[in-house]
């Protein structure tokens, strides 16, 4: 801090931006998850996040993500893969990133006429002979979806990896006599695991705190964390409650962090992961 | 390099398949006379009609772009100024904690800034509704401009700001003639990326807008609840339009601008 230019005045709303929007709404979750509804101090809401309703809806709400995260990862791998060997490939990679910015929204309403009882999906289960089945508001709809929605973060950060990958490197594992298995398992497996390590954190993060999907696709069959956060503060109106759900949602993303490492740079990023 | 087995280009077939059937089955019942998403019946504009001919709706969508184009011009503003001001910290340590503080509300779940945004206006006692979602937006497309100017500004020389320094400029020349050129690639992605989060944002405006106060997406959220309305359909298929021209406009205009200057900036 001994430059001259160190802190000039255009720095202020950046603080202020700091002060005011990261570092006191995550104090004032925080202060909040002690209060009970009549503003007085208390542990409560923590013992209540402890007792069975809420430690069931937690262990639902992380195999939810660890499913749809599975998913997206089979999905998106050899996606990328096979992306990273076509002609124009950042052509074919942006027309797999262009549904990511139409409004999530908009693509869970169509999956509302989908999955509806005479919507295409059922048309093709009666075509088998099958009866029309209630696909709508099921916990199979919501993995669908959700799954449908997070794959291009999933394909964008492995395409990277992947396509950084030096080929003199598999041409090398190629002439030592590896088959193309062991090539990709021992060589390009390992080189890319970076990717599928952002990839993990860009959508199991999200799907533990989606609540726009389970609301219009899941009805109330699948309440995730962000559902119920969602719910405490916004139709219970129990703050005190949604913020300590809030605390370990944010406990959570942090060890999730953690074990995935840092993020690859610009990996998450240009898609819209949120 | 191999051509790709038939296996492979039937599996990319799939998956761009399943990835824009939704979008162009929305596209399609748009244009429905029967009323549902299921079993088409005639051609028709009606829904397009209903959507121009709700001035509630207009209203809203006139809304929604005030917001993302303040929001994006605001958070443009101070991100910018922010990550000058990160680039000239010579404490790596303080560096290294604002540059964390500035990537809390970018891994932040959406839930989680529109529940702590809550708190925070109610308890300073800003009332919900325009006001707030604005700052909301602004709030968090701050942090995103600053991480794309902040490659731009990296890759400056130092020794273009000591040769200005030499020749006399004052530390206001200097940021306006000497550092904001250069980094204007970066400033355009960072105000552009604003520019579609707020657009795109449902979550944190829900959590934030009042009563009276509506963006487009609160809207949809709340029509779709009420059940299948084509205008939806109407209303999506405009913004498809719309998102398309704009992601593919900035795509192209980014690769004309990475072929001249030989630097671009972020890959979509």
């Amino acid at each position: 801090m001994t430059n001259r230019s160190s802190r000039p005045w255009y720095l202020a709303p950046y603080y202020i931006w700091i002060l005011l929007f990261v570092i006191a709404p995550i104090a004032l979750v925080v202060y909040f998850s002690f209060l009970d509804l009549a503003g007085d101090f208390t542990l409560e809401n923590y013992a209540n996040f402890f007792s069975s309703t809420y430690f069931r809806m937690t262990l639902s709400s992380f195999w939810y993500a660890f499913l749809i995260t599975f998913i997206s990862v089979l999905i998106a791998y050899p996606t990328a893969y096979w992306l990273t060997k076509t002609k124009h490939k950042q052509l074919w990679l942006l027309l797999i990133i262009i549904p990511s910015w139409i409004n999530l929204l908009l693509k869970a309403y169509a999956f509302i006429g989908i999955f509806g009882l005479y919507g295409p999906a059922n048309q093709l289960i009666q075509f088998f002979g099958a009866g029309p089945l209630q696909i709508l508001f099921t916990d199979f709809s919501f993995v669908f979806v959700a799954v449908y929605i997070f794959i291009p973060f999933m394909v964008l950060p492995i395409f990277n990896s992947l396509d950084k990958i030096n080929p003199a490197l598999i041409d090398a594992s190629r002439d030592l006599g590896a088959s193309q298995w062991t090539t990709f398992r021992r060589v390009i497996f390992p080189l890319a695991i970076n990717g599928v390590k952002s990839g993990v954190q860009a959508v199991f993060i999200p799907a533990l705190s989606l609540f726009v999907i389970t609301r219009l696709i899941a009805g109330n069959k699948v309440i995730t964390l962000g559902t119920a956060i969602e719910q405490q503060f916004l139709v219970t109106q129990n703050w005190g409650m949604g913020s300590t759900i809030a605390v370990f949602l944010i406990l959570f993303m942090i060890i999730i962090m953690l074990l995935t490492g840092p993020k690859e740079k610009g990996g998450a990023l240009n898609g819209k992961a949120k | 390099m191999a051509k790709l087995s038939k296996p492979a280009k039937i599996y990319l077939a799939f998956v761009f398949f399943i990835l824009y059937a939704p979008i162009f089955y929305l596209i399609f019942y748009s244009f429905n006379s029967g009323g549902t998403m299921s079993g088409f019946e005639n051609f028709t504009l009606e829904h397009y009609a209903a959507v121009f001919n709700d001035t509630r709706l207009l209203i809203i969508v006139l809304n929604t772009v005030i917001v993302a184009l303040l929001s994006a011009l605001i958070s443009t503003a101070i991100g910018v100024l922010g990550a000058i001001g990160i680039i000239f910290l010579r404490n790596r340590k303080m560096r290294n904690a604002v540059l964390s503080l500035n990537t809390v509300l970018i891994v932040s779940p959406d839930v989680i800034i529109g529940a702590s945004f809550l708190i925070l206006f109610t308890m300073v006692g800003v009332k919900l509704g325009f006001a707030s979602v604005l700052v909301s937006h602004i709030a968090f497309s701050i942090p995103i401009v600053v991480i794309m100017v902040l490659p731009k500004l990296q890759e400056m020389s130092s020794s273009l700001i000591d040769a200005a320094t030499d020749l006399g400029a004052s530390q206001r020349d200097i940021l306006t003639r000497v550092i904001i050129p250069y980094i204007k690639p970066g400033i355009f992605a960072g105000f552009f990326l604003a520019l579609t989060y707020s657009l795109d944002d449902f979550a944190v405006t829900f959590f934030v807008t009042g009563n009276g106060f509506a963006t487009l997406s609160v809207e949809i959220y709340s029509m779709a609840r009420a059940g299948i309305t084509l205008t939806i359909n109407a209303l999506s298929a405009l913004i498809f339009v719309v998102t398309l021209g704009l992601v593919l406009g900035y795509y192209f205009f980014n690769q004309r601008s990475a072929a001249n200057a030989g630097t671009g900036g972020p890959r979509p």
